[in-house]
């Protein structure tokens, strides 16, 4: 018997798949089914990499004995809005990679340890995933009144469920920026860019920085920070890197006399089952595991102990 | 569904919004009043007030508003006695939110903008804006960057969603006379008798009024202009011109000649910045196919990281950067810099 926590993917698409892909890479969590609604091209992929998989949805996996201790559900809002409070009632933690906002949002690198107990937590957006840390690096060493982030992405990674619905994503990632990256605050802009080859994933955070505070003491600490900050991301997300050093811009008046710090980010993904391109789909799963395994050495500990 | 034009062809004035872009986004309230009036005096019917990256595009990417735009949409508003004011909506960086605020404040058209292969962002934008009972156009953007036939395919999916004017709209002037006229056709010949065509033009290649020409020959019904040409790049269409070649044309807008020249020459011209010029920059925007809302920010990353504002505006077109990627402006700045430095 493995001592690996217990996991389930609910939700067999592309995210799915290759979420199962950085689960079976960790140490911490065994992936011990993949469920579906109908039969599907992401169950039968399970099925051929020896994880049990079934299109009977939540129904069957809340028969399985014993039970996944997480769940990582890349479904729908609406469809994770209906299986949650299923998910706790048996005692199941759930991490949210839908835009249905149950639970608090976290971002590995900076809040997860604030919320080992929730019972459901959210993964926000890519963009936010993205930008978010860089925002919080900001965060850490001035008051940061107003922070915007513009991501970029290439048009084939962008699904149907994020084009219906765009406002979502600049209102999301625009709250957590505030709620999580700690601005006063936040501005969220996504571009979609179709050129071929495809484009990865850019993002790009600017923070404003108060004139009052504005000088080399801080915007080197700053620049510290947010490269302490970048090198925590890529511990999960390896192609997760600067640009450049981030770009400092002295106060003007039509900033409202703040100063500005702009950190120019690219992410290119790990290649797993999503293409390298698909930088903002690949650090959802990527953060997504990294929260699995916080996760998983929190219930871990419970059961040593 | 579409709405009842009195005349040959409706110009849309575009002053106050593709305007901004040359302005930086620094429009007062005094400029906007006295733009429509006289837009409204010389018998203009749609005249477009947004940030000049539609309506919540007051940001660090695009440069902040000097006056709030909602105070500039209804200050426009209490001066229009028959014009109704128009705004503009990027899904992406608007919401339906600013939409909805927009209304309040008297807009009564929406013009919803995506790059010209991504229509199916804007559905949602569209739903709201008929539930509200405003007009809607759909720009399709950088219409250069796609084919005749997708980008008919692409207004389809507009129209399905209540818009009831998609545009060829020519963000980078960079469409040449044939190939305006092959996309104007293709839309004109995929909606048929459920919406209205629009056209967009800019200026970069000098193509934007005969564009327009070969636009009203092709059933083109909704065509915008902008006083003294103000808009991103070399300008648009300027309204003063295409009224007078119009008339000329016999072919009717409803438009007064002399009260456009007016309105051109004693109104805006008198606050402009800069006059809207064919000039290296806006050249190389239309020859490169360059997003024309991209040239102040590129001079200003020139300047900053002391590289030719042409050699960025050809390296944004040959990275294929789309409109609202104005960040990658710096990116490119930096990155010529760097190749400076080594080479």
């Amino acid at each position: 018997m493995s001592d690996r926590v217990p996991a389930a993917i609910v939700g067999p698409g592309n995210i799915g798949t290759d979420l199962l892909a950085k689960l079976a890479r960790t140490s911490s969590i065994e992936v011990t089914a993949m469920v579906g609604v109908v039969e599907s091209p992401g169950l039968d992929r399970a099925r051929a990499a020896g994880i049990p998989a079934s299109a009977e949805g939540v129904d069957w996996l809340l028969a399985q004995d014993p039970l996944p201790r997480i769940v990582f559900e890349a479904t729908s809002a609406r469809a994770h809005a209906a299986n949650a409070p299923r998910y706790a009632a048996a005692g199941i933690r759930a991490v949210d990679l839908t835009p249905a906002h149950l639970g608090p949002m976290v971002c590995p690198a900076v809040n997860m340890p604030d919320h080992l107990d929730a019972t459901n937590v959210n993964m926000i957006t890519c963009g936010g995933q993205a930008t978010i840390p860089v925002v919080a690096a900001v965060s850490q060493v001035v008051d940061v009144p107003y922070a915007e982030i513009v991501a970029s992405a290439a048009s084939r990674s962008a699904g149907p469920g994020t084009r219906a619905n765009i406002d979502e994503f600049t209102q999301t990632t625009a709250r957590a920026v505030e709620e999580v990256g700690g601005a006063t605050r936040g501005k969220a802009i996504i571009i979609l860019n179709p050129v071929e080859p495809p484009m990865i994933m850019r993002d790009t955070v600017y923070c404003a920085v108060p004139g009052e505070v504005y000088d080399d003491t801080t915007t080197t600490a700053i620049a510290a920070s947010v490269h302490a900050m970048v090198a925590r991301v890529q511990e999960y997300v390896p192609g997760y890197t600067l640009r450049a050093d981030p770009q400092f811009d002295p106060p003007r008046p039509e900033w409202g006399g703040n100063g500005r710090v702009a950190s120019f980010l690219e992410v290119r993904g790990a290649g797993d089952f999503l293409p390298e391109y698909a930088g903002n789909l690949d650090i959802m799963t990527a953060a997504a595991t990294r929260v699995g395994e916080l996760l998983a050495a929190e219930l871990g500990a419970g059961v040593a102990a | 569904m579409r709405p009842t034009i009195a005349h040959d062809v409706r110009i849309t004035d575009t002053t106050l919004r593709d305007g901004s872009h040359a302005q930086a986004h620094q429009f007062t309230e005094t400029q906007v009043r006295d733009t429509v009036r006289a837009l409204d005096r010389a018998g203009v019917e749609v005249i477009e007030v947004s940030h000049g990256d539609g309506i919540g595009g007051s940001s660090f990417n695009y440069g902040f508003s000097h006056t709030d735009e909602l105070r500039l949409i209804a200050a426009a508003r209490e001066e229009a006695r028959s014009a109704r004011i128009a705004v503009l909506l990027v899904p992406g960086i608007g919401t339906v939110d600013d939409l909805r605020r927009a209304h309040d404040a008297g807009a009564e058209v929406v013009r919803v903008a995506t790059h010209c292969t991504e229509a199916d962002v804007s559905p949602q934008h569209f739903g709201v804006a008929r539930d509200l009972g405003m007009e809607t156009v759909g720009f399709l953007m950088m219409a250069h960057r796609t084919s005749p036939e997708d980008l008919a395919k692409q207004a389809r999916i507009m129209v399905d969603a209540g818009c009831q004017c998609p545009y060829v709209t020519d963000s980078a002037g960079a469409l040449l006379m044939h190939e305006a006229r092959a996309r104007f056709e293709a839309l004109v010949a995929e909606v048929g008798d459920e919406a209205w065509v629009g056209y967009h033009g800019h200026q970069n290649l000098s193509f934007g009024v005969a564009n327009s020409v070969i636009a009203a020959e092709a059933g083109v019904k909704e065509i915008d202009g902008s006083l003294c040409a103000l808009g991103a790049g070399s300008g648009n269409s300027p309204t003063e011109v295409l009224a007078a070649v119009f008339d000329r044309l016999g072919v009717s807008t409803g438009l007064d000649v002399m009260g456009l020249l007016d309105a051109a020459e004693d109104v805006v011209r008198p606050y402009l910045h800069r006059w809207p010029k064919m000039d290296r920059n806006a050249i190389v925007q239309g020859w490169a196919g360059v997003y024309s809302s991209f040239l102040l920010h590129a001079e200003h990353a020139a300047e900053r990281y002391k590289v030719p504002t042409h050699e960025i505006l050809r390296r944004c077109g040959e990275l294929g950067l789309v409109g609202g990627q104005e960040d990658m402006i710096i990116d490119v700045a930096m990155e010529l810099a760097r190749a400076r430095e080594q080479g």
